[in-house]
């Protein structure tokens, strides 16, 4: 592992790894909570988010994405929200109601505009460009002392790396209410936790991972690392933070090999070009919970003796 | 122009999508309501994303035989295996594993969906050009499509309305009462499976048409759409059945239009469009309705309760009270009762005394399970039968002049 | 029957003041979901270190009158005060047993856990669990018999230890009024007399206690005050006093057959 490895494989494979860190330590609550799908339906109105954001500004320019992204996943979730109370339907229908209508606003809107000059389409938003956020100013390891070197990581890296701390921050400092009104939501009530604006804080830090590791990774990945690792670790143990452990232990596994069998596979095989390397991190983290399901020590829920 | 998209005067193709796309609508609508009223519609979605390694695998499959890797008949069977696979890891994750079905279905969908785009990607590299096509399943496109690929969608579409109808008795009992089907010997499970089939049907044709992404909206928004309108399953199934006929339809024909106007998009926006309204305006279920129900409910819980504590003498704590009681002019503004005040709750205090009568008989459980509080009971009895109960607590009390 | 009142509302008012000072005193409460009322015009006060039992016919509003009273669910109207002060202001001092059911006992977290999280309000966002906290947290579960038990996941207990481990968690929230949503539904025997007799306990401190209660039978034996409530409040006050057979007969209408009731002991005509 030398210079190249350093240049063209290190920066992808550290924000492949912040990202998919970043989606799955909310991703433990919501798979707690029985709201895994919210990550779903944020992954798929992030499309819309930067159109709009596009369209308002008339330039491809991260932060008014970033910003439109997240404000779509707020508008998502209110309407989530809105059409599951006001019409008392159950939260899965509401979802799909919400995010396929968003979506589909959003393919339509990048139909009209002319995004043909500008890098926006479709298959970027699904599979992000993790390959191509690459460390041109590395020369070899030393770089990673080199402040001229450092200056030039992609961008991408410093924001995740970013919106990792806050997330991990947000965890840590709610931990306790987090759990209990996961648990017993009534019981948190009487204690006076605002569970209502709690859960909706979770789903907020949510979307804000989402977007944070969409503008990188794609939306694949983010809906795959919301769940995959999260639920694998629900199969390996009964304390809530050992799951987490092992979901951030997933998540990192499953980008640096996914990533690795993504960038070098194909060349295994034969194949000259390498394949998606966040399809790829979605795959292995799926055979990770494969594994889990199967071999999983508590992949059983607890039998109760009545 | 599109008048004419809308009445089928844009040329064969166009015109054979069309009526497919209605087809499929009428058939998605109908087999989503199921889904839907058993709580599992984003089922739908997992069914979807999984279909595309199947598109993949397929696709290479079919290249690997020496034959056309975009034969659409081909890529719908892979996409129907796939989907298939994808089906039994949902209920392998849930019933196997500890794992709530939500967690299943975003984890299959997400997974299955990132290895289909691997594999797009392994088709990429083998050669530009020979893949293209596939990318249309992820949104759905119906520009240059093949008349072959029309009749396919078309006829699919038909085939699979005629098993929905043909079966709507059975799927329509173990949905709303699966206990009552198993007592009348029906083969639940078979159904369940038959139902996950047509939705997988439904997925298949439907992908070309509005995409593996958007698919379940046709699955999902109907149902939804329809359930504000009724009450009863049988209208609901129909009329879901008529959302989605309709929005493929309408969606179709717009998009016939102009070369910028998706079919997908097109078709689920319409949808959504008309569920928007059906959310706000329909009686009963609607918002607006709902909203102006309950605001006269929580007038009448408050009169009723500001009556009662003046029969009582009670103290009264909420500022609604009063000043509903005020603005009727049953009380004056220190909280003293006027004398409409006084007879109004009077009358008051002789319906309750009335219901506690009703209640206390032997063989009035089902009137006086109407007894709510806000309940008058002149809307459930006759005159005769107040005047019966009158008779055995005296009559009126309290009652001044 | 009083001759109406024609007393202003703010001399009322203040005459009910004394009473506002109970460890709970609910005023006019009414609870909907949707058009249907679950709980009408529900006046009560509840008595300071007494054992008082909710009972009433299933969809009586038993449970929603208790988590109304809580602050769980919102009343449509009605004015709650415990210890003479808006319920939200008196948190610390009120303990909560919801149903057993409505939790899922798959979550991943241990008995001590469970019991860790009645001192929620001790411990804060970032307090750490010190020694103390823990010794607490055995000295409840050793108080409803279940030591042992500690660091066992949850999902592996009975259905009567799962109670007993909420009756510890409530324990550890070191509160003045306890109020427990049918802490006996489907538990063994043995649980059911461990439970009444910390409820006991804590009564002779002088604590107050509140039980959504379903069993007709053990009411006298358990308790010392009843509510009786079918929507609307049927009765309040001493078993010996309210706990009759016309007033069981109100509350449950024909549902309970009269010699079922004459059977019950302390339910005298």
């Amino acid at each position: 592992m030398g210079a190249d490895f350093v240049t063209l494989s290190l920066t992808p494979i550290l924000i492949g790894a912040l990202a998919a860190v970043a989606c799955a330590l909310p991703g433990n609550f919501l798979v707690l909570r029985r709201q895994a799908l919210i990550g779903d339906a944020i992954s798929h109105v992030v499309l819309p988010g930067i159109v709009v954001a596009f369209l308002i500004t008339g330039a491809v320019a991260t932060l008014p994405m970033i910003l439109g992204a997240a404000c779509a996943a707020l508008v998502a979730v209110a309407l989530i929200e809105a059409v599951r109370r006001l019409g008392r339907i159950e939260p899965g229908a509401a979802m799909g109601v919400v995010f396929t209508a968003m979506f589909a606003g959003g393919v339509l809107l990048l139909e009209q505009s002319d995004t043909s000059s500008v890098h926006l389409d479709v298959e970027h938003a699904l599979y992000g460009n993790l390959e191509s956020l690459i460390w041109l100013d590395a020369s070899g390891w030393g770089s990673l002392t080199d402040p001229v070197a450092l200056a030039g990581l992609p961008p991408e890296l410093g924001r995740i790396a970013l919106t990792l701390v806050a997330v991990a921050l947000f965890t840590g400092i709610f931990w306790r209410p987090l759990a209990l009104s996961t648990f017993d939501e009534g019981f948190a009530r009487s204690l006076g936790i605002r569970t209502g604006a709690l859960g909706l804080a979770l789903v907020v830090v949510s979307a804000l991972a989402a977007v944070a590791a969409f503008d990188a990774v794609g939306s694949i990945i983010v809906i795959a690392m919301f769940i995959c690792p999260p639920a694998a670790a629900r199969l390996m143990t009964d304390r809530l933070g050992a799951q987490v452990g092992w979901s951030v232990v997933f998540a990192i596994l499953s980008a640096i090999l996914g990533y690795v069998l993504a960038g070098y596979g194909p060349g295994w095989f034969g194949l000259g070009a390498s394949v998606s390397a966040a399809g790829m991190i979605a795959t292995v983290s799926g055979v990770i919970l494969a594994l889990a399901a199967v071999f999983g020590p508590r992949r059983r829920g607890a039998i109760v003796a009545t | 122009m599109l008048w004419e998209a809308l009445t089928l005067q844009l040329g064969y193709n166009a015109t054979l999508v069309t009526v497919g796309a209605a087809l499929l609508g009428f058939a998605a609508g109908v087999t989503g309501t199921f889904l839907f009223l058993r709580k599992r519609a984003l089922v739908s979605d997992a069914i979807s994303h999984a279909t595309l390694p199947g598109v993949g695998l397929a696709f290479l499959a079919m290249v690997a035989l020496g034959g056309d890797g975009r034969n659409l008949a081909g890529l719908l069977i892979g996409s129907a295996l796939s989907a298939w696979v994808g089906l039994l890891a949902v209920s392998f994750l849930t019933r196997r594993t500890r794992l709530a079905e939500d967690a299943a279905i975003g984890a299959v969908l997400s997974v299955f969906f990132g290895f289909g785009i691997v594999l797009l990607t392994v088709i990429q590299s083998l050669g530009a050009g020979r893949q293209a096509g596939l990318e249309d399943f992820l949104l759905g496109s119906t520009a240059g499509m093949l008349r072959a690929d029309a009749l396919l969608i078309a006829g699919g579409g038909a085939l699979v309305l005629a098993v929905v109808l043909a079966l709507r008795r059975p799927l329509t009992l173990v949905t709303f009462d699966p206990d009552y089907a198993v007592a009348r010997g029906l083969p639940v499970a078979r159904l369940d499976l038959l139902m996950m089939g047509l939705v997988m049907a439904v997925t298949v044709i439907g992908l070309k048409v509005v995409g593996l992404i958007l698919i379940v909206a046709l699955l999902i928004i109907p149902p939804v759409a329809a359930r504000f309108w009724s009450d009863r399953s049988d209208h609901v199934v129909l009329l879901s059945g008529a959302i989605g006929a309709v929005s493929a339809w309408v969606g179709a024909a717009l998009s016939a239009t102009a070369p910028n106007l998706p079919t997908g998009p097109m078709i689920v926006l319409t949808a959504f469009a008309i569920f928007a309204l059906s959310l706000l305006a329909a009686p009963g279920r609607g918002v607006l309705a709902a909203a102006l129900r309950q605001n006269r409910f929580r007038r009448r819980v408050h009169m009723r309760q500001g009556l009662l504590a003046l029969a009582h003498g009670q103290p009264i704590y909420e500022g609604l009270t009063l000043r509903l009681l005020q603005h009727a002019g049953l009380v004056r503004p220190d909280g003293v009762p006027t004398e409409a005040g006084q007879a109004r709750a009077a009358r008051a205090l002789r319906d309750e005394a009335r219901w506690a009568e009703l209640r206390a008989g032997p063989g009035n459980e089902a009137a006086a399970a109407l007894h709510d509080g806000v309940r008058d009971i002149e809307t459930v009895l006759t005159q005769d039968q107040i005047a019966e109960i009158d008779r055995r607590i005296g009559g009126p009390r309290g009652v001044p002049g | 029957m009083s001759a109406l009142s024609l007393v202003p509302n703010a001399d009322r008012v203040a005459a009910d003041a004394a009473a506002l000072r109970a460890p709970l005193a609910i005023r006019g409460l009414t609870v909907s979901y949707g058009q249907q009322p679950a709980v009408f015009s529900v006046d009560m006060t509840l008595r300071a270190g007494a054992m008082t039992a909710i009972v009433g016919p299933n969809g009586a509003g038993k449970s929603t009158l208790m988590k109304a009273a809580l602050g769980i669910v919102t009343p449509l109207s009605g004015r709650i005060t415990a210890f003479g002060a808006p319920v939200e202001l008196q948190r610390h001092r009120i303990a909560y047993v919801p149903q057993r059911a409505s939790v899922d006992w798959d979550f991943p977290a241990r008995v001590i856990d469970v019991v860790l999280m009645g001192m929620y309000r001790d411990l804060g966002l970032l307090g750490r669990v010190r020694a103390h906290h823990r010794d607490f947290a055995r000295d409840c579960l050793d108080r409803v018999g279940m030591t042992d038990f500690a660091d066992r996941q949850i999902g592996q207990l009975s259905g009567g230890q799962q109670q007993r481990v909420f009756l510890a968690r409530a324990l550890a929230q070191n509160a003045d009024l306890y109020m427990l949503d049918e802490p006996f539904a489907g538990v063994d025997a043995a649980t059911e007399k461990a439970i009444i007799a910390v409820l006991k306990g804590l009564r002779d401190e002088g604590r107050t206690v509140l039980v959504v209660h379903h069993d007709l039978a053990t009411v006298a034996e358990y308790f010392d005050d009843v509510l009786l409530i079918a929507t609307r409040k049927v009765a309040e006050g001493p078993v010996t006093q309210v706990f009759t057979a016309d007033n069981l007969q109100a509350t449950y209408g024909g549902r309970l057959a009269t010699q079922q009731i004459d059977r019950l002991p302390g339910a005298g005509a």
